[in-house]
């Protein structure tokens, strides 16, 4: 079906012409592999752009790995302990407060920016602190404040739909077993460490592909809480890759966004089927 | 002593016993409690303090606590905290370095948002929003309805049960796990007047190539195009577990009635997809507020020209390339009241329904 077509096209012809070498690429039918001199016209292949593309973005690779996975666990973490305690645990008002968190879910992140900046920038003295760290703890640099900075913000933002997407799954557990353990003198807490959290493994997995895609995606947090510089994660990096006096290198262009774009289309590759089932709950 | 520390505890709550079995031994309680009472006011005085205390720290709501305060902390100082920072700073005059003065607040960039002039904290004139709030409110109708009308068209095709539906339900759904500037570079590349696909098909048939990406008329078309190819999947996902909530029954009998493949989707399918449709339309719709990411991208800037600029890239501008702050804020309270009209009314009726 053109459909499917349709959507592949953009992706397959980023990936013949990324496998071009740039002198030999001349343009003409940029979906055909580069195959010179077979087709004539095509550019020769070479996996060299794909080489400068990840010597380029390493380290914004690196950047986003240690941004993404502290920022992930600890989002979903939270996601199910925040809904374990509005949903399983049944008290008077926990609905205004679990609506506090809904509404959180849609507010647009320009509305929050300049205070976010004068907050990590201006009042908390995250930067001086990390001077310290940074000369006594191995492998810490001194921008990695940034990251750290980023990490907390994204959590937070993170939260509220982790929690939606664990109430959802919570509000389908049997609640008599819960009421069983309550009555054999289990306390909230262990509840929550024996019963709930083996349970929630499968909501995890969502959870988490979900914001591994949406972190490591974003580029408006890193642009104005880490600006750019050692810190840079590697959506900020792919923007402006390839672009130089003597034009645009394009098969640097698209090798580099594949490169980048390769952790969240692998995961999806793999898990999607669990990623689609979250998405419609 | 030890029976004194057990008593202390069963008070306090820190047994493990759930609030119905304690509820039944309170009842029991009443009787001893008077006699202990009348060894002197302070040990009564002592006991109602505990009393109180007790009974506050058995309720639900403070034991589950360790499990919510620390995200709603969070979510409360980055959220709520942020935004009303937000609406403070834009009532500010801060522009630049330097701190944001508190004391002298005023609506005076409200006032140039809506009317354009020169605030007291600039040399300079700046526009009014009108331009971007346009393109903005162009951008997200546009967008949505094309996404939705796709998404649905695909979901009724793929829910014919054609052959290797699961692969091309994940094709369908591959651009969404795409970054924006990803999909900024690729489109990029597709829309270039002479590499790209776009104008080479167009040149096989004779019409000469055309500039998109940097054409004014065809800018904003171009950019809601791309994003389309993003997220229609995301319609298709919704309206395919919506159709496939509709009971086969319902086909059933209206083809029995006579009706046509075409009608039955418009008379009776259709109007059962209301629930689906409005809620992938808040997602869309506030999600096209957001469109920042991707034009950033696709420009590789700040300003992606007056034609395309929308309410958030204009935000982004006036706060990091000019370093007009409080400015900035306004406008981003301007987006946010937007966004707030688009999702109070949904929020609400759902929490009226009892679906949240």
């Amino acid at each position: 079906m053109m459909m499917v077509g349709f959507y592949l096209i953009p992706i397959e012809t980023g990936i013949m012409t990324s496998l071009t070498t740039p002198a030999s690429y001349t343009g003409n039918a940029p979906f055909l592999p580069p195959l010179e001199p077979v087709i004539p016209g095509t550019g020769s292949f070479s996996v060299q752009p794909w080489i400068n593309a990840i010597a380029g973005l390493s380290g914004g690779l690196i950047n986003s790995f240690v941004l993404v996975i502290p920022a992930t666990v600890l989002s979903g973490l939270l996601g199910s302990m925040a809904a374990y305690g509005l949903t399983t645990v049944d008290w008077r008002g926990q609905i205004m407060i679990y609506v506090l968190f809904v509404a959180g879910i849609f507010i647009p992140y320009q509305a929050v920016l300049v205070p976010l900046t004068q907050f990590w920038y201006n009042v908390v003295p995250l930067q001086s602190i990390f001077v310290t760290v940074a000369a006594s703890v191995p492998l810490v640099a001194e921008y990695h404040w940034k990251l750290l900075a980023l990490i907390i913000t994204h959590t937070a933002y993170g939260i509220p739909i982790c929690t939606l997407l664990f109430r959802a799954h919570y509000k389908k557990l049997s609640s008599e077993m819960i009421e069983a353990a309550r009555l054999d003198g289990a306390s909230i807490a262990t509840i929550y460490r024996r019963i709930i959290l083996p349970l929630s493994i499968p909501m995890f997995a969502v959870v988490f592909i979900y914001q591994f895609t949406q972190i490591w995606n974003d580029l408006l947090f890193a642009l104005t809480i880490i600006q750019f510089g050692d810190a840079s994660v590697v959506t900020q990096e792919l923007v402006g890759i390839g672009v130089s006096q003597s034009g645009t290198n394009f098969p640097l262009r698209m090798a580099a966004a594949l490169v980048a774009a390769l952790p969240t289309l692998i995961i999806y590759i793999f898990f999607g089927d669990r990623f689609a089932k979250g998405v419609t709950t | 002593m030890y029976r004194f520390i057990e008593e202390c505890k069963s008070r306090l709550g820190f047994d493990n016993v759930s609030e119905e079995r304690r509820g039944r031994e309170q009842q029991r309680e009443p009787g001893q409690r008077s006699q202990s009472g009348q060894r002197g006011s302070g040990v009564t005085h002592f006991q109602r303090l505990l009393t109180r205390l007790q009974s506050f720290l058995r309720r639900d709501a403070v034991r589950s606590a360790p499990f919510w305060i620390l995200p709603f902390a969070l979510v409360g100082l980055f959220v709520y905290g942020a935004i009303i920072w937000n609406i403070l700073l834009s009532l500010t005059d801060f522009a630049g370095l330097g701190e944001p003065d508190y004391s002298a607040l005023d609506l005076e960039n409200y006032i140039i948002a809506f009317t354009g002039g020169t605030p007291s904290w600039s040399s300079l004139s700046i526009e009014p929003i009108w331009n971007a709030t346009q393109n903005t409110i162009a951008l997200m109708i546009g967008f949505a309805v094309v996404c939705l009308i796709l998404g649905l068209v695909l979901a009724i095709l793929v829910d014919q049960k054609i052959r290797f539906e699961n692969t091309i339900r994940t094709i369908y759904l591959l651009p969404m796990s795409l970054s924006f500037v990803v999909t900024a570079k690729f489109w990029l590349y597709m829309y270039n007047p002479q590499t790209g696909l776009i104008n080479i098909t167009l040149q096989a048939f004779g019409i000469g190539p055309i500039r998109i990406v940097q054409n004014p008329q065809l800018k904003l078309a171009a950019v809601a195009f791309a994003l389309v190819w993003q997220f229609s999947g995301y319609a298709m996902i919704v309206y395919l577990a919506a159709l496939r909530g509709i009971p086969s029954s319902h086909f059933e009998a209206a083809r029995v009635d006579g009706a046509s493949t075409f009608q039955m989707y418009r008379r009776v399918i259709i109007p059962q997809l209301r629930t689906a449709t409005v809620s992938a339309l808040v997602v869309i719709t506030v999600f096209a507020l957001k469109a920042f990411d991707f034009l950033f991208s696709m420009y590789s800037g700040y300003q992606p020209g007056p034609s395309a600029d929308i309410l958030a890239t204009r935000m982004v501008r006036e706060a990091y390339a000019n370093q007009n702050w409080a400015y900035g804020s306004t406008i981003a309270v301007v987006l946010f009241i937007m966004a707030l009209f688009i999702v109070g009314p949904y929020l609400y009726s759902q929490y009226r329904r009892g679906d949240l």
